[in-house]
């Protein structure tokens, strides 16, 4: 009997350590991302294929100035160096997006191109930054984390417990996962209890009747880019602290962030959330090979013998397609109503 | 200016550029270069179609160019009898089971009445009838994949001319194009572009990780080839006489030893010129007859009603037209083209290597293409395929000359110079989307707007 | 000199003109209103007003000022207030917000102007935290009306404010709109229900093809015979 409870809080602590918290912080990291699309798509109402790359280019500056603060022996202790450069990058990167918007986007706006013109024009931008990207740092892997590794380690766990299943909680994950549900909850009072964010909304809402009301266009599109930049600029950084930095792998982020966006209902901010989480936990749930946790739940006898994994790891992009077919042939909408721009 | 004569000059340009490679690089380069341009074109005109024609954005054309490619294995390469003797079975199992999935899951969906019921059975369907799929599927792969995977691991290919693989890389890119549509071509067109981003992943996902099919990432490599090989050229009697003949002049000037040591480097030379041109005129016929297939189809009936569409839909919709139906019919030819041309390009380079495939960045070179070219004219996407393959093989040399010259005040030992030479390779993704966005914004019909006819 | 006029305004969307030589004007406590068949230029003679299409030639004058080349914002800033025919609500947010919205450019505590307004349409307080798109047709309406009147504006645009409305809920916004008269807005609406309209209306215009073709008292216009006939069924 006792020993049945331990195969179970084994198989428990198995699933917590290698789906749980892995799919909790990649599924932040895919909410803040799909957060900075929909609004673009919500404001400005285009699909952005430059977000990843805009992602891209705000985590190499947060690196560069990481770099050098590290060159400097300056740190924050315990946790990594990356979150005092980050508000080097989100500037940064407010800047180039407002200069793109300037030069590129803002003439288009006024000529009330269709979207898909302006996804072609975005698809352009994504190429520009992703040449300043590679061109800057080169297009190879960089790691930039420093300071503790672990909040909680595996074996110290082990030790505590006396269960076989190690757990271990990265500084990473517990981050992006702190510092996510700090942004979504200041952009969600922003939006809903002030009057730019409300205006925001209502500009998202019925465009004309927002200008009847008075609402600067101008100035609702200033304070999206803003927004979005410190959206990208947070969720590249997470992902680069908690997996790596590489050019290549945040162009490959795009489709499972515009599924997470489309999925939530493209415009509506607790969509994209939903989404991100939807996303992240479908593919980690598809792809994760469940032998240990059955060998620890059934009786020898009953061992499986293959990976039991649903999917190979290499299909995780087909996970978030699937997804992001299944509900618009269901739900066109999206899961939370979305808006039909 | 009138349009002919810019589609002349703009030609002529090419023509300058391509002679200015061969004298100033070689001729082989010069030659490999324009093979490469005669297939962008090809792709181009894919892409016109869908993006001209009928303004539907499609970034999924690696996975259609990818799908020719492995068409161009399975019909050339040789069967690998050991392997499907291990494995035939159970394959044939799960293609039975697969099927059968495919054509329940279809049924649930249409015959039953939206709601829980439909879902609930959908749901049981898809994953019960993968499972057995997977059950019959894995050992077939296993077996399949244990059979010499140094050398084959793949259940090989039919055996036949190379050649066979440009209509059937068509016709497979269109069946799979069919499917895709079927599904996503009711969305609106921006999750359809998004759509089709997720379904080249996804191919190419597949390419590389079903070796028992494709051999993956181990590559299949010595595809044979439609034309001669420069060995068997540089041996044969009347390929020499042919050199010979050709330098005839300056090798009579020269000492019967000497002759033999020149004539030698001439065949050589000359071999690899003559394999480049026999592909040339493959290429060549391919183009011109999708060229005037797609020009004529533009000015038939049919292609004044696609532009209709694409440019109001409601008011097509209103006299009758079924868009959806419409845009089906654009996206299977479009991505037939390209799945043409991908099996064109498999063949050009003589192996089939999955990782090559980028999804996004090739794609907007082709999408570049067509926009520079002219959107919605076929000449102008042949054009915009010329120029812009030229430019994108070019800048990387020219790049890396420019920013020599640009820090040659600088000490080679400065390690800003070092990585700036280490870099300028990357610029050219960034000047490819200057040019997008300088011709969108300044000259949104291209070099060679679309000529709109005026009916008489 | 009234208090808004648009005097001889020419012009339509970049195509032919719509409206030609069209004058329309209204007073403080005034109740303006537009009648005419479909495709006349109602709306667009209003648009015109508000800014919405070039005017080819003629001027628009608001309190002595002449607005005829400010944007569409700005004379909105001037103090009016325009209720559109459709999608005249924010459908995503709740009915509170929607009215805060209409409050917008207001720097001062508007909390005075939501009261009076829930005063004006008190189903509107009962769903203040309702969210707009769930409400039914009249009840839009109310949210449109009430969101303009947040402004505090002087003259108030209303385009067909009873299109698609019960008769109950008809009659019951044409109280209110008296009721709003009273203190001291001018009003200018665009209605199809020409003889409701002209019945509470100090002054109307009939329109046709885009040109002004009678501008009397309303209820000069209902006594006439020619319009009565022409555009009031008999």
């Amino acid at each position: 009997m006792m020993e049945a409870i331990i195969d179970l809080l084994n198989a428990i602590v198995l699933l917590l350590n290698f789906v749980v918290i892995p799919a909790l912080s990649y599924g932040s990291q895919l909410a803040l991302g799909a957060l900075g699309i929909t609004m673009v798509y919500g404001i400005l109402r285009f699909a952005n294929f430059a977000h990843g790359d805009t992602m891209a280019f705000g985590t190499m500056i947060t690196i560069l100035v990481t770099w050098w603060l590290q060159s400097k022996g300056i740190g924050l202790g315990p946790l990594p160096t990356a979150l005092l450069a980050l508000p080097v990058g989100i500037l940064f990167t407010i800047l180039i997006l407002l200069i793109t918007d300037k030069l590129v986007y803002q003439h288009y706006r006024r000529q009330k191109t269709p979207p898909i013109t302006l996804l072609i024009v975005s698809l352009g931008v994504m190429f520009m930054m992703n040449g300043i990207v590679r061109f800057v740092i080169g297009p190879n892997d960089q790691r930039f984390i420093d300071g503790e590794r672990f909040i909680i380690h595996a074996r110290s766990f082990k030790a505590m417990t006396g269960l076989d299943e190690g757990f271990s909680l990265k500084v990473s994950q517990g981050l992006t996962i702190v510092i996510a549900i700090i942004m979504v909850l200041a952009l969600f009072w922003f939006l809903q209890k002030t009057r730019t964010g409300k205006s925001m909304r209502a500009y998202s809402d019925n465009e004309e009747l927002a200008l009847l009301s008075g609402v600067n266009p101008d100035r609702v599109v200033l304070i999206t880019w803003i927004i979005v930049a410190i959206l990208a600029t947070v969720a590249g950084t997470l992902y680069g602290l908690d997996k790596s930095f590489k050019p290549f792998t945040y162009l490959q982020l795009l489709l499972p962030m515009f599924a997470a966006a489309i999925v939530g209902g493209v415009g509506n901010p607790v969509g994209a959330i939903l989404g991100g989480y939807v996303i992240a936990f479908s593919e980690v749930v598809v792809t994760y090979a469940y032998k240990k946790v059955f060998v620890y739940l059934l009786p020898a006898s009953l061992e499986p013998s293959s990976l039991m994994q649903l999917l190979s790891t290499d299909y995780k992009f087909a996970v978030s397609f699937i997804i992001l077919v299944l509900v618009l042939l269901i739900k066109p909408t999206g899961l939370m109503k979305g808006k039909v721009i | 200016m009138s349009s002919v004569q810019k589609t002349w000059l703009a030609f002529s340009v090419i023509g300058l550029l391509l002679l200015s490679i061969g004298f100033g690089q070689s001729w082989s380069v010069a030659l490999g270069i324009f093979n490469m341009c005669l297939i962008s074109s090809i792709v181009a005109l894919g892409i016109n179609i869908q993006w001209g024609y009928a303004g539907i954005a499609n970034v999924g054309i690696m996975g259609f160019a990818a799908v020719g490619g492995m068409t161009a294995v399975l019909v050339s390469e040789q069967p690998v009898t050991a392997a499907w003797e291990a494995g035939w079975g159970n394959l044939l199992l799960a293609v039975l089971f697969f099927s059968i999935t495919v054509t329940l899951a279809i049924l649930c969906y249409r015959r039953m009445a939206a709601g829980r019921h439909r879902t609930i059975a959908l749901s049981a369907t898809i994953i019960i009838g993968l499972f057995l799929t997977r059950y019959f599927l894995d050992p077939a792969v296993a077996s399949i994949e244990a059979i010499e995977p140094a050398k084959t691991g793949f259940l090989g290919g039919f055996g036949l001319p190379i050649l066979f693989s440009w209509i059937i890389g068509g016709i497979v890119a269109a069946g799979i194009a069919w499917v895709i549509g079927k599904i996503a071509l009711g969305l609106r067109a921006d999750y359809l572009t998004i759509a089709t981003l997720g379904i080249s992943e996804i191919i190419i996902a597949l390419l590389k990780n079903e070796d028992w099919l494709t051999r993956g990432v181990k590559n299949v490599t010595g595809l044979p080839r439609p034309v001669p090989y420069e060995v068997n050229l540089q041996t044969s009697e009347w390929f020499i006489d042919l050199i010979s003949g050709w330098h005839s002049g300056y090798l009579s000037t020269l000492s019967t030893l000497d002759r033999q040591g020149a004539l030698k480097q001439f065949v050589i030379e000359g071999s690899s010129i003559f394999v480049k041109l026999c592909y040339t005129g493959l290429f060549a016929t391919v183009l011109i007859f999708i060229l005037i297939l797609c020009m004529r189809a533009l000015d038939s009936p049919w292609g004044r009603m696609m532009r209709a569409i694409r440019d109001n839909e409601v008011a097509a919709s209103a006299m009758g037209k079924n868009i959806t139906r419409r845009h089906l019919q654009i996206f299977i030819i479009g991505s037939a083209i390209v799945g043409i041309a991908g099996a064109m390009i498999t063949t050009l380079d003589g192996q089939f290597t999955p990782t090559s495939y980028r999804p996004i960045r090739f794609t907007f070179l082709f999408l570049v293409m067509v926009i520079v070219g002219g959107s919605g004219n076929n000449l102008g996407a042949v054009v915009g395929g010329f120029i812009i393959w030229i430019f994108w093989i070019e800048a990387e040399p020219v790049g890396v000359w420019l920013m020599h010259f640009g820090t040659a005040w600088m000490d080679d030992s400065n390690a800003l110079k070092i990585h700036l030479l280490d870099s300028a390779q990357h610029m050219r993704l960034f000047f490819m989307g200057l040019v997008l966005l300088l011709i969108l914004r300044f000259s949104p019909g291209g070099i060679l707007p679309e000529v709109i006819k005026k009916r008489s | 000199m009234s208090f808004l006029i648009g005097e001889n305004m020419t012009g339509g969307y970049g195509g032919a003109d719509i409206i030609s030589d069209c004058t329309i004007e209204v007073d403080k406590g005034q109740i303006a209103v537009i009648v005419g068949p479909n495709g006349a230029g109602k709306s667009t003679v209003m648009k015109a007003m508000l800014g919405m299409l070039d005017l080819k030639s003629g001027s628009v004058r608001f309190k002595g000022k002449d607005i005829t080349h400010l944007t569409t914002q700005d004379r909105i800033a001037e103090g009016i207030a325009f209720v559109p025919q459709s999608n005249n609500v924010f459908v995503s947010m709740t009915v509170r917000e929607n009215l805060e919205m209409g409050a917008f450019l207001r720097d001062d505590d508007f909390s005075e102007t939501i009261n009076q307004v829930f005063e004006l349409f008190p189903v509107l307080a009962e769903k203040q935290n309702q969210v707009a798109g769930e409400l039914s047709g009249g009840q839009r309406q109310q949210v449109a009306f009430g969101r303009a009147l947040m402004s505090q504006p002087q003259l108030l645009m209303l385009d067909e404010p009873t299109a698609g409305v019960s008769p109950i809920v008809m009659d019951d916004l044409f109280e209110r709109i008296l009721e709003v008269r009273q203190t001291g807005v001018a009003i200018l609406m665009v209605e199809q229900n020409a003889r409701q309209a002209l019945n509470i209306a100090d002054k109307g215009f009939v329109l046709v093809m885009g040109e002004n073709r009678h501008t009397d008292t309303g209820q000069v216009l209902l006594n006439d015979p020619e319009v009565r006939r022409s555009f009031l069924g008999g």
